[in-house]
């Protein structure tokens, strides 16, 4: 075989890896694709209503553009870019880590620099593919109201997720090469997990600081922001421009994704092995726990609790999301100081994110404690029942979302004591929703198999999700206006109740 | 943990109480996994079930240890039915299957402090005998790594430790020697054997006949979830009138002949 026919045959090996394991992420087991491409497809369908919502006013946009309209438009491509270099890391990490492959790749006489030049280019396939799939419902808006020149956006789209995986590589290579193979894994994921939502918090942290309000457009369109952005025909504006539809400046952005990636292949692929090497030889390594060995005493409840609190403390993924979550919460924390000094009726706005936090972090404390048994047999043989296991594993969900939030809800208390007790109503009652939910869908799991939580039951992934809001939501009205809350929370009572009905633990 | 004085086994198997009896016991997946089972296996004895892949050796033992309802069927443990009193049944017995299920993030000390504790152990007992295990099992360098790092071979004997260190009364194993060296295989089957000495019951699968023929007091063969075959390997090779032939030599032909038959 020759080089190119071989290279080709690999691309395709890789393309249908990605292939498959993209429609694991979606569809869980094999017969349900069909049912799941179909749900998809309602799903993106349903998304052009928010998508409206959220971005119909822009499409009547036109070339020239002033400044804050180039800062705004900017800024959001950088969100999205930001998302898609979170995506491609973590992708990254499993190339290295994920290593079911590499033992009989590495041991191939196939020339293993253009082997890893593949597998980078499917990563960009599969980052691009995925960013053009979320982005498509916005784009048909603009396109649709605004009319086909808003289709260069959708090559905006590949070049940034061309640049993000070109970017996502040459980061994880160089944490490789600074801090090693065995901790690059743990940082490459709170990487990950912090900077898709880092930008979005580092601009509320500046609008709350600067004019008192959660709003991000408030520092976007300020003449502050506006006084220190280069001129108009500055190359930040590219994206901006090529996505309204400048067909010379989006030739040239795809160009320079392009030439980054290849950049980036040339350069990281001879490279890829050495790191694979590296990788292996401290996959053995040793991490120690403490040396104090006193054995500890208690009930067998208590046993099960201590040791998911260990597991949950040793938890890499929970590790970042905590981080993710608490840095979600570092803006309502910043209102909540400001209000100390000057009253403000955004001080309100603190309730729904607080509980929405609670919600979507105790659904995934759920998971690992409830589903992700790592011992399943052990813990089954144990002499004790199975209520009394699930029991403990629930209550260590509830301790562990009240020692995270019970300090912000104490210093809510000083500012306003109805609103605390609100919120804390409001926490309590979106962790036993998520709770209950997992505990319905439950199903036996390794730890690590937290990514794909989802694919088990997209009908729990979702009724978690609509619970978070609906609580929130109700918290935030109760506060607000209560009549509404009433209403808002039998709605979101409702899609809890339905959610048990049509559950398979339900007998 | 082991008792000092070591009982006399002829005495622990002559026991009214046996300490498994299943009766009619039955599991249908597709098709029949456990087909109405029999089966008696005496207090102090070591037990070898074989049979080849699929036969039902893993589903029966399974449903003994509580992973698994049986469709019909009554499983009595020492005198303790399993399925109408499972708590009581499990705190005497132990599982321990052929993939090691423990916890990455944990050390094998705390790892064994859990089982302890799950057990309702006196940890000022269940330290001790946690390190007299571990340390028998070769795994001193290892007490305070997180198992994460280990092969098989010492996760499988991490498992086996966490299974001993409740001091159960009946030990049940699924190819329990998967995975180890030789020398590990020799510590665990050391370590079995004294267990068997004082008074415990063990009851394992395994493909390596070579271990059966050594260790079992009783061998019972199973075929399409029935017991084709029982008794020490030489009533085995007086049923079979093979009277000087190997233990594999016969199990080949016992699950030939079932084949036949079905």
């Amino acid at each position: 075989m020759s080089s190119a026919a071989a290279l080709t045959w690999f691309a395709r090996h890789e393309i249908r890896l990605a292939w498959r394991e993209w429609m694991a992420m979606i569809a869980g087991r094999r017969g349900k694709r069909k049912r799941a491409i179909i749900a998809l497809i309602v799903f993106a369908a349903v998304m052009h209503l928010p998508a409206y919502a959220v971005i119909g006013r822009f499409a009547d946009l036109e070339a020239p553009l002033d400044t804050p309209e180039l800062i705004v438009i900017t800024a959001t491509i950088f969100l999205a870019w930001a998302l898609m270099l979170s995506q491609a890391i973590e992708s990254v990490t499993r190339v290295f880590y994920a290593r079911a492959d590499l033992d009989l790749l590495m041991s191939s006489p196939a020339n293993l620099a253009n082997v890893f030049s593949v597998r980078i280019a499917a990563i960009a396939l599969s980052v691009t593919g995925m960013a053009l799939l979320l982005s498509t419902p916005f784009v048909d808006v603009l396109v649709f109201s605004g009319g086909a020149r808003w289709l260069s956006a959708f090559g905006v789209v590949i070049a940034i997720g061309l640049s993000a995986a070109a970017v996502a590589i040459a980061i994880t290579v160089a944490l490789f090469r600074l801090i090693g193979p065995s901790r690059t894994r743990l940082v490459a994921q709170i990487v990950a997990a912090v900077i898709g939502a880092g930008f979005v918090i580092a601009l509320q942290v500046a609008a709350i600081l600067s004019y008192g309000t959660l709003s991000r457009f408030a520092v976007l369109t300020s003449d502050a922001v506006s006084a220190y952005a280069p001129d108009l025909d500055s190359p930040l504006w590219w994206p901006a421009r090529a996505a309204i539809g400048d067909g010379m400046v989006l030739s040239w952005l795809m160009a320079g994704g392009l030439l980054l990636l290849g950049a980036v292949m040339a350069i990281f692929s001879p490279r890829f092995a050495d790191t694979v090497v590296r990788v292996a030889a401290t996959a053995r390594s040793v991490r120690h726990g403490p040396r104090a060995t006193a054995f500890r005493g208690g009930s067998r409840q208590q046993a099960l609790r201590t040791k998911e609190f260990l597991l949950l403390r040793r938890d890499p993924w929970l590790l970042s999301q905590s981080l993710m979550q608490l840095l979600y919460l570092v803006p309502p924390a910043l209102m909540l100081w400001r209000s100390f000094s000057e009253s403000s009726a955004a001080i309100v706005l603190i309730t729904p994110v607080i509980v929405m936090a609670a919600g979507q972090l105790a659904g995934g404390l759920a998971w690992l404690t409830i589903s992700g048994e790592d011992a399943a047999d052990l813990v089954a043989t144990a002499p004790l029942p199975p209520s009394r296991v699930i029991r403990a594993k629930i209550e260590v969900v509830l301790i562990s979302i009240g020692v995270i939030f019970a300090p912000l809800i104490a210093a809510l208390a000083f500012a306003s004591m109805t609103q605390a007790i609100v919120t804390a109503l409001g926490v309590i009652v979106a962790t036993i929703s998520a709770a209950a939910i997992q505990l319905w869908f439950r199903v036996q799991a390794k730890r690590s198999q937290f990514r794909r939580r989802q694919t088990s039951s997209r009908l729990a992934t979702f009724a978690e999700a609509f619970c978070s809001i609906g609580w929130a939501a109700t918290s935030a009205l109760a506060v607000t206006i209560p009549i509404a809350a009433v209403i808002s929370g039998a709605l979101t009572a409702g899609i809890l109740a339905v959610t048990w009905k049509i559950s398979p633990q339900r007998g | 943990m082991v008792h000092s004085e070591q009982l006399d086994r002829s005495e622990i198997m002559k026991a009214d109480v046996p300490a498994l009896e299943v009766r009619g016991l039955t599991k249908r997946f597709d098709r029949p996994a456990v087909d109405s089972l029999d089966l008696t296996i005496r207090t102090g004895e070591f037990y070898a079930l074989l049979g080849p892949n699929g036969a039902g050796k893993t589903t029966t033992l399974r449903m003994v240890a509580g992973l698994l309802r049986p469709d019909a069927g009554s499983v009595s443990i020492l005198g303790i039915d399993a399925l109408a009193d499972p708590v009581a049944a499990k705190q005497i017995m132990a599982w321990v299957s052929d993939e090691p299920m423990i916890y990455d993030k944990l050390t094998p000390l705390e790892y064994l402090e859990f089982v302890a504790g799950l057990w309702g152990v006196d940890p000022s007992v269940s330290e001790t005998s946690a390190h007299q295990l571990l340390v028998s099992l070769g795994l001193e360098p290892h007490l305070h790594e997180r198992c994460e790092g280990f092969s098989k071979g010492m996760r499988q004997k991490v498992a086996l430790a966490g299974a001993l260190v409740h001091d159960p009364r009946l030990i049940i194993l699924d190819e329990p020697l998967t995975g180890l060296d030789a020398l590990s295989a020799r510590h665990v089957k050391g370590l079995l054997q004294e267990r068997v000495r004082s008074g415990c019951t063990v009851i394992m699968t395994t493909h390596i006949l070579e271990v059966a023929e050594r260790m079992a007091d009783r061998i019972g063969v199973i075929a399409a979830g029935r017991l084709v075959a029982e008794g020490t390997l030489t009533e085995l090779r007086q049923q079979n009138g093979r009277g000087d032939t190997s233990l594999e030599d016969m199990f080949i032909a016992l699950v030939d002949a079932e084949a036949a038959a079905a």
